[in-house]
């Protein structure tokens, strides 16, 4: 029964994207507010990230984009008086959060409770040794473990237990600073990191038992003890591999009734131990030659698996979890996809599910590609079809990676002894390696010895890696086209082993009727007829989509998997063109293929298409749609890419047009564009090979920009300031980009001015421009990493009108209907254009909340024809709002091991928070305290900066001579400081100099800000490499821009520290 | 070789032969379990039964005779989107196709089950053939109406009277088998209880000769109109007075002895997923069925007393007989293949019976 006491819920969310901590939470907060709100709660809701569908104001009534800490949340309950908090929806964040709040007694004290789970589970669960006794209590194995809180006891544990061991920090997110140790000197090291990452300086010693089967359920519970599971799956790479970096089936495959049953009623068993009213995921860990098991970890909330499991089985984890908090029964509450049968049933699947991790090694070339129980990857790929063959490949080619087969010729041409070698070592590639050796007849039962995948899975990839051993011999009848089909080729990839053309292919599956169907996923095996439109293709089988055309079909092109430069605020924009498309009364197509978000939640889209985001799974849903229109302005570059495709079937490309986000894209077709606009451009030219691109870097004069074309996040952009880093950088963009010839290389004249940006919605003849955002960071450094400030602080007024006017000629001379994005360079109060993107970007869910414009709605009406003139924002640049909004990016350094931190032209963050506050320093503070970053106002800086920037740096220390900070410096700056004046300067060696040097200072853990501007050179061995690593791993906030330590400094100094303001999103929105 | 299945409304399906392929026919019922086929094939109750899986990878962790729940296949067919040729388990003896050929069961694979299931959903269950030829459509449609399904309870039940459990301390349980799965009478022996186990073709009063503490009738294959002398059979023992427990089949010749009516059902309950409310307990449970027929709540008897419903269909889940010991389960309570928390009616009927005393 519905527990009529609770009326006001505060839903903690779970901050910006990190890696372990994606975009999950969004969909999965995002599902529970609307849920709560259907049973009348009036929902505040708290998440510092602003580039998420929950924090806008149609989800929750009252919404904060504050930083997720216990001050600021403290008064925000103080000011909101809610009666409960729910906890379990802002992972691993979120619990934390909650567990402090409770521990400092702010629950209490302002009469609020916890509801979904209480504040002993959470401590069952999460504590270490609390969890073990639980477990032993309820007579649950766990591994041989010892929680220890210093190095000497992990050293005795584990010399009795033997090696290796694991070692797992205490209250982390993503099994942060864990490690397998395997002997003591590695022990000593990961443990002493582990204690420290460690909110409560306690590490888990345990036993190793890598190569066990990984298998994980997802459970849920409600007040009255009704338990279901609602997901099995299992990883296809054995214990060992953290669950989110590991290939993952859903359901489980290799398992007899007698072990599911026995690990199914263990997850049940736990659940109830546990008293937890909403959702569980629980992992084991099963011996594979007997029934011998253990739990290795239970995390009481929702999660990425439990996002999973509601994706692979359609069964709404989140919105059941919600109402469970209220006290609904699990019987009581309305299955929603089948719409009359009722939650409380077991899902029933009939279909194979995988999830492929997306890793960001394509960002990170220095970074080792290892995987071990520290989770890597940024976000995941589901694929659904009937064979498990088939959702391998689906998925593969959903990760967007140039790998269309299992078999690559990197892996191929290696000799038998190679590849043993390298299938040793779990890394993001081992899958293919593994399709090679069984290529090369390397015995299974030899791989599985090596790999512990196990033999299932094994044989799996023998089918996929026969069939095309079957397709080389250039064999082709129809029932060998069908058999690859049902296997997952494509037809470029069958083409392209029987020696023919992709078009030729399927022209012969048009002869011989070998087309895909599209199967519901529908919770129950359609037993039960479903309500819900969520499909997914495969071969040999019936097509059960209603095509009928009732209103107008409009198809969005979503943006794949969450990476480095193209996350989760694509996800919101594709979201809201999809509302705003049923609102415009048409029927809203959508295709994704990422299982963490909400535009593939079932009830978003009128139709949901699970699937891969590539030319020949698109054009299989329209050839059967016949969408009268599509749009891909929303899906970043994923969808940009599939224009042409689009173009060629004939399917009207709503908004900005094809040739006209060409001409906006290519050099020399955009540089027309500018002539004509009359706008200046930092000079640069298009080059197609090392040897071009050293004759443009001379002719322009160094230092230059070097970056290919057609991509997003500034991959493989660098600032090249001699000839070796030409070379360098060549080299890396061929290594991604193997044919230059349709994706060129642009080399330009790299302008160190005042970065800003503007999103714009245009009709095709007026322009609405939300508002200016300039950057902290001067020039260089990639948008996605700079801080961003609206409205604008530092620009006249001339400069602003040129940038508007500029707009404005631009949005004509390109035709843009929808949204376009253009960044500008202002140097010397001349504005130049670095590029316009003729599509939706990363700024527009944030600059969208703080003016209160639904620009994505707009932007979708204008391609629908809908004038600006008529929709009551006004045209021009709209009005100021009265805040400060300040977006500054987070990052995940600690998580890749041997990633340089330094910012530059490359895009490096995961996420970001905003600081919104009336008064611009504030907002800052905020925004650094949202994102982890805190100084106190007497902290301990070091500074060492390059010999170029020593001049710099004295002139902005001297705005905080009044200051309480500490400053230290390595002895080149310290000598240019002393030169300038500033005599309390302390020295400190750099950071392989003799002691007392940086190390030392960062071991005793007192250093709060590391201020350090890189020497050229991606060369990991140098200091300033080692130093930056150094200060990510002893979790010491390290900036590489002048800008950005300027205003962190500026702002904790000017700021008092005692007050701070609250802003409710939710009504900016009203104000409108 | 290719294979068909043709269903009695003439629609046909296609897919490749496997296991000791032969024309069947059969009545064709879908599983929604996604664990468990080898349980299910041994289970008696699915005799004269296709069994169609619904989760389209069968086969993957391959068979083990332990688990099986009698002492042999005993469904009529299998039909499969995809058989496992290579499984991977550490207790596996072999692959599904080896049991198959074994006990003499055909089978199709590569079929679209999820079609099949959907044919089912929205016309109801009912029998087709297996066949590789399928030239004469209206020889084979012929062939379907005209062969009789009806499984023999006797082949179904153990052929002897045997007792399990004999050193046991705790009641007498009689208990009358119509094609019980091994799990069940393990319930019994579990809790201390000489198991006497009946034949489906016992007479009443042998049993009751015994003198039993508790009578349990079993689950089983069939529609239960077609099995007069068993009803019969329980006409007399529900009037012995003797605490009894009817669970599957055993619940519906029960409600047939007390004069209710039980029909065939669209396409029946089978799987492990199945929600039951039971208002007097303020609880619901989710339990393990296979059943094709269902007790009608239309015209029902005085006598009888609705106990539990299932919660999607509202179709009669659990009963009981008014100043009677008896309780009747549709569902079954503790089956291997899914939730077990239901035994606890084991423990009540023994507490009847320890009151009886």
């Amino acid at each position: 029964m519905r527990d009529q006491s609770i009326k006001k819920v505060m839903v903690l969310g779970s901050g910006p994207i990190i890696i372990g901590q994606a975009a999950e939470f969004d969909y999965a907060g995002t599902q529970a507010c609307r849920s709560l709100k259907e049973e009348g709660i009036e929902v505040v809701l708290v998440n510092s990230n602003p580039a998420t569908i929950m924090t806008d104001g149609d989800i929750a009534d009252k919404v904060y984009i504050e930083p997720l800490t216990v001050p600021t949340v403290t008064k925000i309950i103080e000011k909101e008086k809610p009666d409960s908090v729910l906890p379990t929806l802002g992972g691993q964040t979120g619990l934390n959060l909650a567990m402090e709040l409770d521990e400092l007694g702010v629950l209490k004290a302002n009469n609020v409770r916890l509801i979904g789970i209480n504040a002993a589970s959470i401590k069952k669960a999460e504590d270490r040794q609390e969890f073990k006794d639980t477990m032993e209590k309820i007579g649950e194995p766990c591994i041989e473990s010892l929680v220890v809180h210093d190095v000497e006891s992990a050293v005795d544990f584990s010399a009795k237990i033997g090696y290796p061991v694991i070692v797992r920090p205490a209250f982390t997110l993503g099994g942060t600073g864990g490690g397998i140790a395997y002997d003591e000197e590695e022990l000593r090291e990961i443990c002493a990191n582990g204690l420290r990452l460690s909110r409560v300086t306690e590490v888990l010693i345990e036993k190793c038992i890598s190569g066990w089967k990984e298998i994980e359920f997802e459970v849920m519970r409600d007040s009255n003890g009704n338990c279901i599971t609602v997901c099995s799956m299992e990883n296809l790479d054995p214990v060992g591999i953290h669950t989110g970096d590991s290939i993952v089936v859903a359901p489980t495959q290799t398992l007899m009734n007698k072990e599911y049953q026995m690990l199914r009623a263990a997850a049940l068993n736990i659940i109830e131990e546990l008293d937890i009213e909403g959702g569980c995921n629980v992992q084991f860990a099963l011996e594979p030659n007997s029934f011998q098991y253990a739990v290795i970890e239970v995390n009481p909330r929702v999660s990425r698996s439990s996002a999973l499991a509601s994706k692979a089985t359609g069964f709404p984890i989140a919105r059941v979890a919600a109402k469970i908090a209220l006290g609904l029964t699990l019987d009581e509450i309305r299955n929603a996809v089948t719409g009359k049968t009722y939650a409380y049933f077991e899902p029933t699947i009939d279909y194979c599910v995988v999830k492929f991790p997306k890793w960001p090694f394509d960002k990170f070339v220095t970074a080792k590609r290892t995987l071990g129980t520290q989770m890597k990857a940024t976000g995941e790929v589901m694929a659904i079809a009937r064979t498990f063959e088939s959702a391998l490949q689906k998925a593969m080619h959903s990760l967007e990676e140039n790998r269309k087969s299992l078999l690559h010729d990197d892996f191929l041409a290696l000799s038998d002894k190679e590849l043993e070698e390298i299938i040793h070592v779990a890394d993001n590639t081992r899958v293919y390696a593994v399709a090679a050796a069984i290529y090369n007849e390397m015995p299974l039962e030899k791989i599985y010895d090596i790999t512990k995948i196990d033999m299932w899975f094994l044989s799996k990839i023998k089918r996929i890696v026969d069939m095309e051993k079957l397709l080389m011999t250039g064999r082709c009848d129809a029932e060998t086209l069908l058999e690859a089909k049902k296997l997952g080729f494509t037809d470029d990839v069958i083409a392209k082993n029987i020696g023919t053309t992709e078009n030729a292919i399927r022209h012969l599956r048009m002869i011989w009727n070998i087309k895909p169907g599209f199967s519901l996923v529908d919770t129950c095996a359609a037993e039960f007829s479903a309500q819900t439109p969520y499909y997914y293709s495969d071969y040999g089988i019936e097509n059960e989509v209603d095509t009928t055309h009732r209103k107008k079909k409009i198809m969005v092109l979503g943006s794949g998997p969450i990476r480095i430069g193209q996350g989760v605020e694509f996800d919101y924009c594709s979201v809201h063109s999809v509302w705003a498309l049923k609102q415009a009364g048409c029927e809203a197509i959508i295709v994704n293929n990422n299982p963490e978000t909400v535009s593939t939640d079932f009830d978003v889209s009128d139709k949901l298409y699970f699937e891969p985001l590539t030319p020949e799974y698109v054009t299989n849903i329209v050839d059967m749609e016949q969408p009268d229109g599509a749009i891909v302005q929303f899906g970043g570059q994923t969808a940009i890419k599939l224009t042409k495709t689009l173009h060629d079937l004939g399917v009207n490309i709503l908004g900005t047009d094809a040739d006209h986000v060409d001409a906006a894209e290519d050099r020399e077709r955009f540089d027309e564009i500018l002539e004509y606009c009359d706008i200046a451009r930092p000079k640069g030219q298009t080059v197609f090979t090392t040897s071009e691109a050293l004759v443009a870097a001379h002719s322009l004069g160094y230092p230059v920009l070097v970056r290919p074309s057609y991509v997003l996040g500034g991959q493989g952009m660098q600032i090249a300031a001699s000839d070796e880093d030409i070379m360098e950088f060549m080299d890396l963009i061929t290594r991604t980009i193997p044919d230059l010839s349709e994706h060129p290389v642009l080399i330009d004249k790299y302008l160190m001015g005042q970065e800003v940006e503007v999103d714009a919605i245009c009709d095709g003849k007026d322009v609405l421009i939300p508002g200016i955002m300039e950057h902290i960071d001067r020039a260089g450094i990639h948008s996605g990493d700079s801080i961003s400030v609206y409205p604008t602080v530092s620009l006249s007024d001339a400069v602003q009108k040129t940038i508007v006017d500029y707009t404005m000629r631009l949005a004509s001379a390109l035709h843009v209907i929808g949204m376009m994005n253009i960044q500008f360079i202002v140097l010397n109060e001349k504005v130049y254009i670095i590029e316009v993107n003729p599509r939706s970007s990363r700024t527009v869910p944030y600059i969208s909340k703080v003016t209160g414009i639904p620009a994505i709605s707009l932007a979708t009406r204008t391609m629908l024809g809908e004038k600006l003139a008529d929709m009551g924002f006004g045209t021009g640049l709209y009005k100021q709002s009265g805040y400060y909004a300040i977006k500054l990016p987070v990052f995940s350094f600690e998580k890749i091991i041997d990633a340089d931190p330094y910012l530059g032209p490359e895009m490096k963050s995961t996420g970001e928070v905003l600081g919104i506050s009336k008064d611009f320093n504030e907002a800052l503070l905020k925004a650094f305290d949202g994102g982890g970053v805190s100084l106190p106002k007497d902290g301990k800086i070091i500074v060492t900066v390059r010999d170029k920037d020593k001049a710099e740096i004295c002139e902005m220390l001297k705005e905080f001579k009044d200051s309480d900070f500490k400053f230290y410096a390595t002895p080149g700056t310290r000598k240019a400081l002393l030169e300038a004046g500033f005599e309390d300067v302390k020295p400190v060696n750099p950071i392989t100099g003799d002691s007392p040097n940086i190390m030392d200072m960062l071991h005793a853990g007192d250093v709060s800000l590391i201020i350090n501007t890189p020497t050229h050179g991606r060369v990991p061995s140098r200091d300033g490499f080692k130093l930056r690593r150094m200060s990510v791993e002893s979790g010491t906030s390290c900036l590489t821009s002048l800008d950005a330590a300027k205003a962190l400094m500026q702002s904790t100094f000017i700021v008092p520290s005692d007050k701070m303001s609250l802003t409710d999103i939710a009504k900016l929105k009203v104000q409108k | 070789m290719k294979a068909y299945l043709m269903l009695l409304d003439g629609s046909v399906f296609e897919g490749t032969a496997h296991g000791d392929f032969k024309e069947t026919v059969c009545e064709i019922a879908y599983n929604t379990a996604m664990a468990g086929y080898v349980e299910a094939l041994t289970d008696p109750a699915n005799m004269g039964q296709g069994m169609l899986m619904s989760y389209p990878l069968i086969g993957g962790a391959g068979i083990c005779k332990e688990d099986f729940e009698s002492d042999s296949v005993k469904a009529a067919a299998l039909l499969v989107h995809e058989l496992c040729s290579a499984p991977s388990n550490f207790r596996s003896e072999g692959t599904l196709e080896e049991l198959l050929k074994e006990y003499g069961v055909p089978c199709i694979s590569d079929l679209d089950t999820r079609a099949i299931v959907r044919h089912l959903g929205k016309n109801g269950a009912m029998k087709g053939i297996l066949t590789a030829d399928i030239s004469d459509k209206e020889a084979l449609l012929k062939k379907v109406k005209e062969t009789e399904v009806v499984p023999s309870l006797k082949e179904a039940s153990l052929k002897e009277v045997t007792v399990f459990g004999a050193e046991n301390q705790g009641a007498s349980v009689a208990f009358f088998d119509f094609g019980t799965q091994k799990s069940v009478i393990d319930q019994f022996i579990a809790r201390d209880c000489k198991v006497t186990v009946y034949p489906a073709d016992t007479k009443a009063e042998e049993i009751l000769k015994a003198n039993p503490q508790v009578i349990f009738l079993s689950e089983g294959p069939g529609n239960p109109n077609d099995y007069t002398e068993q009803v019969e059979a329980v006409k007399v023992l529900k009037e012995s007075g003797i605490p009894m427990l009817a669970v599957g089949l055993g619940h519906e010749l029960l409600a047939l002895a007390e004069g209710a009516k039980v029909e065939k059902m669209h396409t029946g309950h089978h799987g492990s997923n199945y929600p039951v409310s039971v208002p007097h307990l303020g609880k619901a449970f989710l339990t393990v069925q296979n059943h094709s027929y269902a007790v009608s709540e239309e015209n029902l008897p005085e006598s009888i007393e609705i106990m539990a419903n299932n919660v999607n269909d509202g179709s009669v889940e659990a009963m009981r007989l008014k100043n009677k010991p008896i309780i009747s389960v549709q569902f079954h309570p503790a089956a291997k293949v899914g939730p077990q928390s239901t035994d606890f009616i084991y423990d009540e009927i023994l507490a009847l019976a320890k009151e009886a005393k």
